[in-house]
């Protein structure tokens, strides 16, 4: 099922055959998961929807068969009024995929509220090397007021790009455009092109207007278009190591980056670029000096890792470090990449190592979260990837969707061919990259690459969600409030993974629900290091005593205890009449 | 950490750096939370609402629920009836609120989108039920600022909702963008003053409540649509706070000639005074509670207990202009020194009243609207405070200078307190007492010299 060819036994199980064998223990929340029926369920949730609505929604429901995933309507319009978990393009473009670069300055173009919720609520961590200048505690915009609305807003843009750079100094500026500036028609290209001429640095903007997308999904596509024509390329220094790659599609959400880092490194393998999670101007614009591209997050930065490909020669595949069976998957793919006897010796040690840390510390969580059940709804790849940690520790997921992801990290890429480009998308610019003339370089011949394929090895490859789920688990793509509540309702999950806005939603319910966009302030979990935190995490969520609280003991039984009696105590401790001499001879 | 800020001022026209202000929306969609049985309702693209949902979220670690237009390109050209209209009929087919309050967004404010005539359309297709309730506001998050919304929204209710039949022994009560434990605080005074009150909006019982296993999605909370309704029957209205308290008790004023008072948020001694005063004029006979003089009572007596850590300190405030201007009112009553005082916000009475209040007393004072935390940071890196008082985006500078800060007004995103104690009244007041000190001793027993640590301070 996985895309990652067989390898030597890595220590852990494949928990996704295994478990599918296993039968749930008794009285446990599988069972009761495994008990219910699930096209039951799926109607249950979605019969109080208005007609359009309800076959709108059903598109996007569907009960899982791994042998042949069914097209999923993803990456289509959120049905008005619905209640959905999903963001605007601006935020995919500014928030998530360019934000974390730490000594770009940003500038918000628009009113203030766009730059305001984008300041410092994705917890993309930085730790700027000495010297280094860190924006990321800033929030700049030109804060436009009716004024700019009406006659329109390229002078202050100007302005505050100059008044930016006489404060600041930067290497580079990004300008980032907001609803009404796509609307009243600024051209913030012409403005940031001018400003780079007069400034002598380098500036750049993003049409990454809110209502562009159907989600932030088109705002990830912006952004990987504007980082690679902006930025990519500008500097052909490679670094000075043997095995050299870029980590795509992470983003140092609570210190993950940092993990695989330090893993990568007692490896011997050295990460030049992580896009984006603490990165620097000077790592993005050499990005390209890499051997190989490996991409963590598929939905966010394929675009990247494609347009690369075609222009530099570096090929790429998916990987995922999230789940210690996953991580491990994912270092011998890498080294099996480098084709180097004494790298694979290392990955294989290393591996060893830190599933002899790492493996008490799974079975003991396993030995109290063994048959629970989670649901996930986050992302574009969380919601998949950390299938892999509940697994782990012998969970099961009953019900999967991502808020902003497309039909190919659902059902594979093998899909692509086939995905109608309706309206939305064609809003979107598909860049048209060729062959650097003089940079252009395969770092695999096509013989080396077959051979590889041959025994197993994939590029360019994502097997999405669906393969890897329980039959008939649901599958449930920018799930409603409504669904939400339901779900909770008739599966009663022990955990689900989600988002600020549901959280306390869950909560209520008596469910605990762990942030997969912030993770509660906590983290890293990545890696195998980040597994045990994570699993530990789970632990503490579905077993921590609060929710034994929530039900105060006079509604569990309504009975009045009775009012106490007077009876004679003796010394020692007792009551006469319960036979008070035993007691005191005892004490 | 902020390293790139430097003590040189370099003027700034164009660019704003670490804003002391939000925009519109948010304000609106926290003041239809307020209304009991209220679904808010953001047209525009999906990225707004949930935005607002998320950071109303993390301010009050509760559910927040509103709903989106979810905006797309070929909207955005084509006008959002089509939206609005699906959207009303998914919202009352499956989330059944009694009241949908529909506000603006920059995109659908620039489209020029006419939400009054949208709603007729759809009531009139039947897809507004018998009975259910839309109403909106425009606010465009091109003007004014998040406490604009606020008002807005507040106006709006007011202006769709309040009726005028017989009068009643009863005031209304517009409490400002305040917290819903200050909103509980404001009625629990009235009420111990035998004061009959409406209060609009009122976010207790919606954003403070309690974990019991259950989900309400319109919880017991909120300003009732006859509460509502009966606002033009009362005998007054008190507005508290001149930027989102007396809009709406001006609406009042002219749709339904209750006489307005017009006073400031409560917080601090003079303040609450004047609150209690008011509300004697509508009591009986002109009684105090006695739990109230003895509150206040306490109050005095923590002031002066503790007046020599407060007697001169310098202090920068910001926030929101309400919030700002009462909290000013208040550090001079513990003998503190504001000498910066910001909001983000536009308001030109926002400096005209903190002159009045700081000229006579510290001379030197910065008053400053449409300012921002770069600013405010640059102005105490040319002369530092000892203390800051704003909300959590304050708590950058509080560590790279070393300062105490002092968490209050919109947003606090990394405390506890707000969600359950009040601010105003004399037990906020309190509550500001001991944050107060509890920050200037927290700094000194961590900071000062082994011989001049206290056991007793």
């Amino acid at each position: 099922m996985s895309s990652i060819s067989p390898e030597p036994e890595s220590g852990v199980s494949d928990a996704t055959d295994t478990e599918a064998l296993a039968p749930p223990p008794p009285g446990s929340s599988a069972e009761h998961a495994a008990s219910i029926n699930a096209a039951e369920a799926r109607e249950k949730m979605i019969e109080i929807y208005p007609d359009k609505t309800k076959k709108k929604r059903a598109k996007q429901f569907l009960l899982n068969d791994p042998e042949s995933p069914q097209p999923i309507a993803a990456n289509t319009r959120t049905v008005p009024g619905i209640i959905t978990q999903r963001g605007c393009t601006y935020a995919g473009c500014r928030g998530v995929v360019i934000g974390p670069m730490h000594d770009v300055l940003h500038i918000t173009h628009g009113p203030i509220g766009c730059s305001f919720y984008s300041w410092q609520t994705r917890r993309n961590l930085a730790r700027p090397r000495p010297g280094d200048v860190n924006y990321l505690q800033y929030s700049m915009t030109t804060d436009m007021m009716e004024d700019e609305i009406i006659f329109g807003g390229e002078k202050k843009l100007a302005a505050a790009i100059r008044e930016a750079y006489k404060i600041f100094k930067p290497k580079a500026i990004a300008v980032y455009a907001t609803c009404p500036v796509g609307l009243i028609g600024d051209d913030i290209h012409t403005v940031c092109r001018l400003a780079k001429a007069e400034l002598g640095i380098n500036v750049f903007g993003f049409s990454c207007e809110g209502y562009k997308g159907v989600s932030q999904s088109a705002g990830h596509h912006i952004a990987n278009n504007g980082v690679f024509k902006h930025m990519v390329g500008l500097d052909d220094t490679p670094d000075d190591a043997e095995f050299r790659m870029n980590m795509l599609g992470e983003y140092n959400i609570g210190g993950d980056a940092w993990e695989i880092d330090t893993l990568l490194r007692k490896c011997g393998i050295h990460v030049t670029a992580t896009l984006s999670g603490d990165i620097s101007y000077e790592q993005v614009v050499k990005a390209h000096t890499v051997d190989l591209n490996v991409v963590q997050c598929h939905r966010s930065i394929n675009y990247m890792a494609d347009m690369m490909e075609t222009k530099f020669g570096i090929p790429w595949f998916k990987v995922n470090f999230i789940g210690a069976n996953s991580t491990a998957k994912s270092l011998r793919k890498i080294a099996k990449f480098f084709d180097s006897k004494k790298l694979t010796d290392r990955v294989e040690e290393v591996i060893a190592q830190e599933l002899s840390v790492l493996r008490p510390i799974m079975d003991d969580v396993k030995s109290r979260c063994a048959g629970k059940t989670a649901a996930l709804f986050v992302g574009g790849s969380r919601a998949h990837h950390y299938q892999d940690l509940f697994r782990d520790i012998g969970m099961t997921v009953i019900a999967a969707g991502y808020e902003f992801a497309h039909r190919d990290d659902y059902e594979g890429r093998d899909v692509l061919p086939t995905i109608k480009i309706d309206a939305d998308s064609r809003n979107i610019e598909e860049l048209t990259v060729e062959a650097d003339p003089t940079r252009y370089r395969p770092r695999k011949t096509e013989e080396q690459k077959a051979a590889l394929e041959a025994g197993g090895f994939s590029f360019r490859d994502y097997e999405g969600m669906m393969k890897e789920m329980r039959k008939e688990s649901l599958v449930i793509d920018d799930i409603s409030h409504h669904e939400m509540e339901k779900l909770i309702e008739i599966y009663k999950p022990d955990v689900i993974g989600s988002g600020i806005k549901e959280k306390f939603i869950i909560e209520k319910l008596g469910v605990p629900c762990k942030q997969l966009h912030s993770y509660d302030y906590s983290g890293p979990y990545a890696a195998f290091t980040g597994a045990g935190n994570f699993y530990k995490e789970i632990d503490r969520m579905v077993n921590t005593k609060v929710w034994r609280l929530v039900t105060a003991p006079w509604k569990s039984d309504p009975t009045v205890p009775p009012k106490p009696v007077y009876r004679p105590r003796v010394r020692g401790g007792g009551f006469e009449d319960e036979g008070a001499a035993k007691n005191w001879k005892r004490g | 950490m902020l390293n790139a800020t430097t003590a040189e001022i370099v003027e700034r026209k164009a660019l704003r750096v670490n804003a002391a202000k939000t925009c519109q929306p948010i304000g609106a969609m926290y003041a239809s939370l307020g209304i009991h049985g209220c679904m808010p309702h953001s047209h525009g693209s999906q990225g707004c609402c949930s935005y607002h949902r998320s950071h109303l979220t993390r301010h009050f670690k509760e559910p927040v629920v509103a709903t989106t237009s979810s905006f797309t390109e070929g909207a955005s050209v084509f006008g959002g009836l089509a939206n609005l209209t699906q959207a009303l009929r998914n919202i009352f087919t499956i989330y059944n609120p009694d009241i949908v309050a529909v506000h603006t967004t920059c995109l659908s404010e620039v489209i020029g989108d006419d939400i009054p005539t949208i709603v007729k359309r759809a009531t009139e297709e039947g897809v507004v039920p018998e009975g259910k309730i839309v109403i909106h506001a425009n606010t465009p998050s091109f003007v004014g600022s998040h406490i604009t919304g606020f008002s807005n929204m507040v106006s709006a209710i007011i202006k769709y909702l309040s009726e005028k039949s017989s009068p009643k022994e009863q005031i209304n009560i517009i409490p400002g963008f305040v917290e819903p434990a200050d909103m509980r605080e404001i009625k629990r005074l009235a009420n111990l003053m035998g004061v009959a009150n409406v209060l609009l909006p009122d976010t207790s019982g919606v954003l403070d409540g309690g974990l019991d296993g259950t989900y309400e999605m319109f919880p017991k909370g909120g300003t009732t649509l006859p509460e509502i309704r009966s606002t033009g029957d009362s005998q007054a209205t008190i507005g508290l706070g001149h930027f989102t308290g007396h809009p709406g008790a001006l609406t009042l004023e002219t749709k339904h000639n209750v006489p307005a008072t017009l006073l400031e948020l409560p917080i601090g001694v003079g303040a609450t005074d004047a609150f209690i005063q008011t509300l004697r004029a509508f009591s009986k006979d002109g009684a105090v509670a006695a739990q109230i003089e003895t509150d206040r009572a306490r109050l005095i007596d923590a002031i002066s207990d503790m007046q020599q850590y407060f007697h001169q300190k310098r202090v920068a405030v910001a926030g929101d202009p309400d919030q700002v201007i009462a909290h000013t009112q208040f550090l001079l009553e513990l003998g503190m020194k504001p000498v910066y005082v910001i909001t983000g916000s536009l308001g030109n009475h926002f400096e005209k009243r903190l002159h009045e209040l700081l000229d006579p007393v510290v001379p030197e004072a910065k008053i400053k609207q449409q300012s921002d935390f770069f600013e405010l940071h640059q102005w105490i890196k040319n002369e530092p405070v000892d203390l800051i008082v704003s909300n959590t985006y304050g708590k950058y500078i509080a560590r790279v200078e070393d300062i105490p800060l002092v968490r209050v007004g919109f947003p606090i995103l990394d405390r506890v307190g707000h969600r359950f104690f009040p601010t105003v009244g004399y037990t906020g007041a309190l509550r500001l007492i001991d944050m107060i000190t509890s920050a200037l001793f927290d700094k000194k027993d961590r900071s000062c010299a082994e011989e001049w640590f206290e056991l007793v301070m």
